[in-house]
């Protein structure tokens, strides 16, 4: 076994950083902890509650479960990187208009999960909604304004 | 979680070498390893990723069937358009199970060498007794709480559940497992855990998976996944069944059914006694239902699963009954 660190290279959001860092760090502790990129949120650490979801090469993936190493040559995609030039993603639009969160813990995880789910195909219907959103836990349980968001977003990507 | 050392293997040959050293694990989706690792479980000293090998996460299929490699993802199987068409139980099954995330991470191959959720097992450090993690230690399940532990495959030394969900509809299809060249049944592949539950696999140092090979039949095309469980999703099953039917021409009369239940057994568990019963005999709701009960012959609970027993039949006869409403 060997306590030595590893170079990591991460394509975060269009940016690239250098990381030298244990094999064992996991994407979310890098991202977090390394690159100071909190927007991604550490909430079961487990792969239970969906808080730590980001994109990896465009698909909806645990940062938890995830080790920095097996990202290196992905595109990561994470909360911070999803406004562009100052203006809100639709998904992020949506969230606050349809007051979609109380405590704000798991909203990070739920945007990213729900541009995810709308670009998959699966949002189709408030029942398609919730089966393909149940990755991401609520323990507000602002769901019924989180179905209307994402539904309200799906909309209008479509539109 | 301890550290260990890190390498990406650069092919199927590099990986099993790599892999067959001692204190050496594969790592594909990581859904599973990753976790256990956390848990205290998984203890290893290198992890080989093959994540990143060419051309292990093909699908195929035609008449004959249909072969998926071992590194195509959950989410994608379950929505690939032919697999809907020509095996719905295998896309089913795969998409109730874990979540959307999880399904994009976990592979076919990882998802067959998936462990029990027995939180027994998962929490080292309060259960140092744990017959599967620690050969002779004891099983801290029995005489525990038992509501989530198996009532068929069970022996003295290990009643923990089979978890998953994919294997259940492969066990039910004939799916065979590749190991590079070696062909082996998934029926096969899963071993009873009897005096050695830390044994799951018919799998040696040195293999991988590589394939999954599932054959095509009117069976598997007029098929389904039926689970049952605490919470409508993201939720492991309390009583699952694979079902699929092929009828004789007269659209009554039952040719080939095919039975496997998940949720209850030690491992994916196929019920030919089900399918014995039903073969050849019109369909007819009462029947169906008496057959079924034989799903759950030789059942053992240990308290708190109690219900399992009560709950599996009903979940085949229910699976089977919805499939004979669309003939």
């Amino acid at each position: 076994m060997t306590k030595t660190t590893i170079p990591v290279h991460l394509d975060i959001n269009g940016h690239h950083h250098a990381l030298e860092i244990e094999p064992r760090v996991t994407l979310l502790d890098a991202l977090r902890d390394r690159l100071g990129l909190t927007g991604t949120k550490k909430g079961c650490d487990h792969g239970q509650c969906g808080a730590c979801t980001v994109h990896v090469d465009g698909e909806r993936v645990l940062a938890c479960l995830t080790l920095a190493a097996q990202a290196q040559g992905r595109a990561i995609t994470t909360i911070e990187g999803l406004a562009r030039e100052g203006e809100l993603h639709p998904v992020q639009a949506a969230f606050l208009e349809q007051d979609a969160f109380q405590c704000g813990y798991c909203t990070s995880g739920q945007i990213m999960s729900a541009v995810a789910c709308i670009r998959e195909g699966h949002a189709g219907s408030d029942d398609e909604i919730r089966e393909y959103m149940a990755g991401n836990l609520c323990r507000c349980g602002a769901y019924p304004h989180i179905v209307a968001a994402v539904r309200q977003a799906a909309l209008e990507v479509a539109s | 979680m301890r550290d260990f050392s890190y390498l990406r293997a650069g092919s199927v040959d590099a990986a099993r070498e790599a892999a067959a050293l001692p204190g050496a694990m594969l790592l594909a989706g990581g859904t599973t390893l990753i976790d256990l690792a956390k848990c205290g479980v998984a203890e290893p000293d290198t992890l080989v990723d093959i994540t990143h090998l060419k051309g292990l996460d093909r699908i195929t299929v035609d008449e004959r069937g249909a072969t998926i490699g071992a590194l195509a993802r959950m989410g994608h199987v379950a929505d690939h358009a032919d697999i809907k068409s020509r095996f719905p139980a295998i896309s089913e099954a795969l998409w109730q199970a874990a979540s959307a995330q999880i399904r994009n991470m976990a592979t076919m191959g990882g998802n067959l060498m998936q462990r029990t959720r027995c939180p027994y097992f998962r929490d080292p450090s309060n259960f140092p007794a744990c017959n599967k993690r620690q050969p002779g230690s004891g099983c801290s399940a029995i005489g525990g709480v038992t509501r989530g532990h198996a009532v068929l495959g069970a022996s003295d030394a290990c009643i923990a559940m089979y978890p998953g969900d994919l294997a259940v509809a492969l066990a039910a299809f004939d799916a065979v497992v590749h190991l590079g060249e070696r062909r082996v049944s998934v029926d096969d592949f899963f071993l009873l855990p009897g005096t050695t539950p830390d044994r799951e696999h018919a799998i040696e140092p040195g293999e991988m998976i590589t394939a999954i090979e599932i054959p095509g039949s009117a069976a598997a095309r007029r098929s389904t996944y039926l689970k049952i469980r605490d919470r409508q999703s993201y939720e492991f099953a309390a009583a699952s069944a694979a079902v699929g039917i092929e009828f004789e021409a007269d659209g009554r009369t039952i040719r080939d059914l095919r039975v496997a239940l998940g949720g209850v057994a030690t491992k994916p568990w196929r019920a030919r006694a089900v399918e014995a019963a039903l073969n050849g005999k019109v369909l007819e709701p009462d029947a169906v239902r008496a057959a079924s009960l034989l799903a759950v012959e030789g059942a053992v609970d240990h308290g708190a699963n109690h219900y399992k027993i009560a709950l599996a039949p009903r979940v085949v006869a229910r699976a089977i009954l919805k499939l004979g409403e669309t003939a």
